[in-house]
C-alpha cells in the first residue's frame, strides 16, 4: 500500500468512528498543540519578541531616570514604587499584541486548514493565548532584572518577585481575551492595534504606575482608584516589596476571572461566527 | 440499488450582499469517482466547495457528505474530507515537516506517529529534501504538494481540490495530475474545480459546468464535447492569389464549408470544422499536389470559452475583476 492510500476498507466512511462533538480533554490537548505551533513560530521569527525584550529595557531605564528625582526625590527611592508598576505596564502592552497577531494569523490561508479539521473550534484561539504566556514571562522577568541591575532590592526577595510575575502573567492572560475579542471582530491588524492602544493607554497611564495617586486632582483620583490596573499594581508592589499578599491580590485575581468569564465566551462566539 | 453518494447538494444558495454567488445549485457525486466542477472565475465554484467543506454556511438548500449534513454534523463531515484550496493553507513561517506534524497531532496522532506519517507523506510528494527549510523559499508547485499532503494526513475518503493547478507551470501541472490519478486509483473520491476544460477532460469522470452559481450542463467529458461541436482546422496561406484554390481543396477534402479571413502579415487564414483527424493527411497531400504553400497549420480544440458559448450563449469571463461582478451583463455573442 502506498502512503497516500486514503481508502483502505478500515477507513471507509461507514467504518470510521464518527463524532459530531469534541470533548473537553481533546479540546485541551488540541489547544496545547496550537500553543506549541505558536512557540515554533516564535522560534522561527524571533523578531516577534522585539517588543517584550526591548521595551522592558528601554522603558525601565528611561522612566526611572526621567521621573525618579521629581517624584521620589532620588532614583533609588523611586524604584520600589516604579519597577512593579512598569512591569505591569509592559506586560499589559504585550497582551495587546495577542489580538493583533491573532487577526494577522486568521487572515492567512492556514486558518482555513484549521477550520476544515475535526478539532475544537476554539483550539486555535486558546492555543494562541496560551503561547503568549511566554511573552508575558519574558517581559516581566526582564523588567525585574533591569530593576535589580539599577539598584532595586525588594524586601520580598526572589520569591516575592516571582509571585508578582505570576500574578501579572495571569492577569495579562485574562486581559488578552479582551484584545483577542477585538482581534476577532476587527477588520484589519492595524485597526485592531489602533483600538487596543486606545483602551490600553488610559488604563495604564491613569493609574498609580508612575506617580502617587494623592498628587492628582480629586476627579482623577476617583477614576484611578477604581481602575483595575491600580489594583494589580498595588498587588504586585505588595508581593515584591513585602513578600506579603494584601487584599489587592485577591481583587486582581477576581477582576481577572470576571474578564475571562465575560470575554472568553464573547470572543469564542465571535470567532466561530466569523469562521 | 443506488450507488453511495459521496456528495449531494440540493438547491444550495449563498448570497454575498445583493449577489447570489451560488444560486440553487445541485450536485450528485458518486463515491469512488473524480468529479470536475468547471467554470470561469466568479462562477461560484470556490463558494460551493467551501460550503460543502463546512468552511462557509449555506444560506439555503442542503449539502451532504456521505449522507451527513454539512450544517447539522460539521465535525462528522470534517472527519471525512480533505480540502486543498486555491491558496495553499499551510503555515508560511513553519517548515514543511513542522506543518505536517502540527496538523497530524491535531488529527490525533501521537508525537512519534505524527512524525512517521509526516515523513511518509513528504517522501511520497518528493518534499523530503526540503522538509526542514522554511516555506518562504518553496515554489508554487512545492506549496501545492505540501498542501495536498496535509489534506491526505487523515486518509479522508473524500478530497476537495479547489483549482489544484491554477498558476502552476505545465510540468508541475502534469505532476499534479499524476498525483490526483494515483489518489483515485486508491479508491478515494475527488471533487475538483477548474477553469480548464482539458484538466477536467484529463481527470474527471463526470463534469458539471457552472455559471453564475448554477449548474448549466452536466455529463461525461464526451457528452459535453458533443455539445460544443468538433475541433477546427486553421490554415494560414501567404500567397493571396492561391486563396480560392486553397479554399476549394479544403472544402473538397474535408467535405465541409471553409471560411477565409484576412490575417496579420498579409496572409489569409482559412478556418474549417474538422470532424475526422485522419482527413488532415489527405488534405496536406492535396495541398502539396496543388502547389499551395502554407505559413501555418493548426488544429484548435474546443476551449472553455467555446463550451461556454455553446452552453450558456455568452462568453466565459476570465479576468479576476469582472468575475466578482457576475451580475453585470456579459458580452453577447451572436
Amino acid at each position: 500500500m502506498s502512503a497516500v492510500s486514503p481508502a483502505s476498507s478500515a477507513l471507509a466512511p461507514e467504518n470510521r468512528p464518527l463524532k459530531n462533538h469534541v470533548g473537553p480533554l481533546a479540546t485541551a490537548r488540541q489547544s496545547l498543540i496550537m500553543a506549541w505551533r505558536g512557540l515554533i513560530k516564535v522560534r522561527r521569527t524571533p523578531e516577534q519578541l522585539f517588543d517584550v525584550t526591548l521595551q522592558p529595557i528601554v522603558f525601565t531605564l528611561m522612566f526611572t531616570y526621567i521621573f525618579g528625582g521629581a517624584i521620589a526625590g532620588d532614583v533609588g527611592s523611586y524604584l520600589p514604587m516604579f519597577i512593579p508598576g512598569i512591569a505591569v505596564q509592559t506586560v499589559l502592552t504585550a497582551s495587546v499584541v495577542t489580538g493583533v497577531q491573532l487577526r494577522e494569523d486568521m487572515d492567512k490561508g492556514v486558518f482555513d486548514r484549521f477550520r476544515s479539521l475535526p478539532i475544537a473550534r476554539s483550539a486555535p484561539l486558546a492555543g494562541a493565548l496560551i503561547a503568549d504566556l511566554v511573552r508575558y514571562l519574558i517581559a516581566s522577568v526582564l523588567t525585574f532584572v533591569m530593576g535589580v541591575l539599577i539598584g532595586y532590592r525588594p524586601e520580598g526577595g526572589l520569591l516575592g518577585m516571582i509571585g508578582a510575575i505570576l500574578l501579572m502573567m495571569g492577569v495579562a492572560w485574562a486581559i488578552s481575551w479582551i484584545f483577542a475579542f477585538f482581534g476577532v471582530i476587527g477588520r484589519s491588524a492595524s485597526a485592531v492595534q489602533g483600538v487596543s492602544f486606545l483602551i490600553l493607554f488610559p488604563l495604564t497611564f491613569l493609574s498609580n504606575i508612575f506617580v502617587p495617586v494623592d498628587t492628582m486632582p480629586g476627579w482623577l483620583q476617583a477614576f484611578v482608584n477604581i481602575n483595575p490596573v491600580s489594583y494589580l499594581v498595588t498587588a504586585a508592589r505588595d508581593l515584591a516589596n513585602t513578600g506579603g499578599a494584601g487584599i489587592e491580590v485577591l481583587w486582581a485575581i477576581v477582576g481577572a476571572l470576571v474578564v475571562v468569564l465575560v470575554f472568553a465566551p464573547l470572543t469564542v462566539r465571535a470567532y466561530m461566527r466569523r469562521t | 440499488m443506488s450507488p453511495t453518494l459521496a456528495v449531494e447538494a440540493e438547491g444550495l444558495v449563498k448570497t454575498f450582499g445583493a449577489q447570489r454567488a451560488v444560486d440553487e445549485l445541485d450536485l450528485r457525486v458518486e463515491a469512488g469517482t473524480v468529479y470536475g466542477v468547471l467554470g470561469p472565475n466568479g462562477a461560484g465554484k470556490t463558494t460551493t466547495i467551501r460550503m460543502l467543506a463546512t468552511l462557509l454556511r449555506p444560506d439555503g438548500g442542503v449539502g451532504r457528505v456521505f449522507g451527513h449534513d454539512v450544517v447539522a454534523e460539521p465535525q462528522v463531515v470534517r472527519q471525512l474530507i480533505g480540502v486543498t484550496g486555491q491558496y495553499a493553507s499551510v503555515d508560511e513561517t513553519l517548515s514543511a515537516l513542522e506543518n505536517l506534524r502540527v496538523f497530524a497531532r491535531l488529527l490525533g496522532y501521537s508525537g512519534a506517529a505524527a512524525r512517521r506519517r509526516a515523513d511518509e507523506l513528504l517522501e511520497e510528494f518528493a518534499l523530503s529534501d526540503a522538509a526542514r527549510k522554511p516555506l518562504k523559499n518553496f515554489s508554487g508547485g512545492m506549496r501545492r504538494r505540501l498542501d495536498l499532503a496535509a489534506s491526505l494526513l487523515a486518509q479522508p475518503p473524500l478530497i476537495f481540490l479547489d483549482e489544484p493547478t491554477t498558476g502552476l507551470d505545465p510540468r508541475t501541472r502534469t505532476q499534479m495530475w499524476e498525483t490526483i490519478r494515483r489518489l483515485v486509483a486508491d479508491g478515494s473520491t475527488v471533487v475538483l474545480t477548474t477553469q480548464y476544460l482539458d484538466e477536467a477532460d484529463q481527470l474527471a469522470d463526470r463534469i458539471a459546468v457552472i455559471d453564475r452559481g448554477r449548474v448549466v450542463a452536466e455529463g461525461t467529458s464526451d457528452e459535453l464535447k458533443a455539445s460544443v461541436g468538433t475541433a477546427s482546422l486553421q490554415l494560414d496561406v501567404p500567397e493571396a492569389e492561391r486563396i480560392e484554390a486553397a479554399v476549394a481543396v479544403v472544402e473538397r477534402v474535408l467535405g465541409a464549408s471553409a471560411v477565409a479571413t484576412a490575417h496579420g502579415g498579409g496572409s489569409t487564414r482559412i478556418t474549417a470544422p474538422l470532424a475526422d483527424a485522419d482527413t488532415v493527411t489527405d488534405l496536406l497531400i492535396a495541398l502539396r499536389a496543388e502547389g499551395i504553400r502554407l505559413a501555418q497549420f493548426s488544429v484548435a480544440k474546443p476551449s472553455l470559452d467555446e463550451v461556454f458559448l455553446a452552453i450558456t450563449g455568452h462568453r466565459a469571463e476570465s479576468d479576476d475583476e469582472s468575475a466578482e461582478a457576475s451580475d453585470t451583463p456579459k458580452e453577447k455573442v451572436a
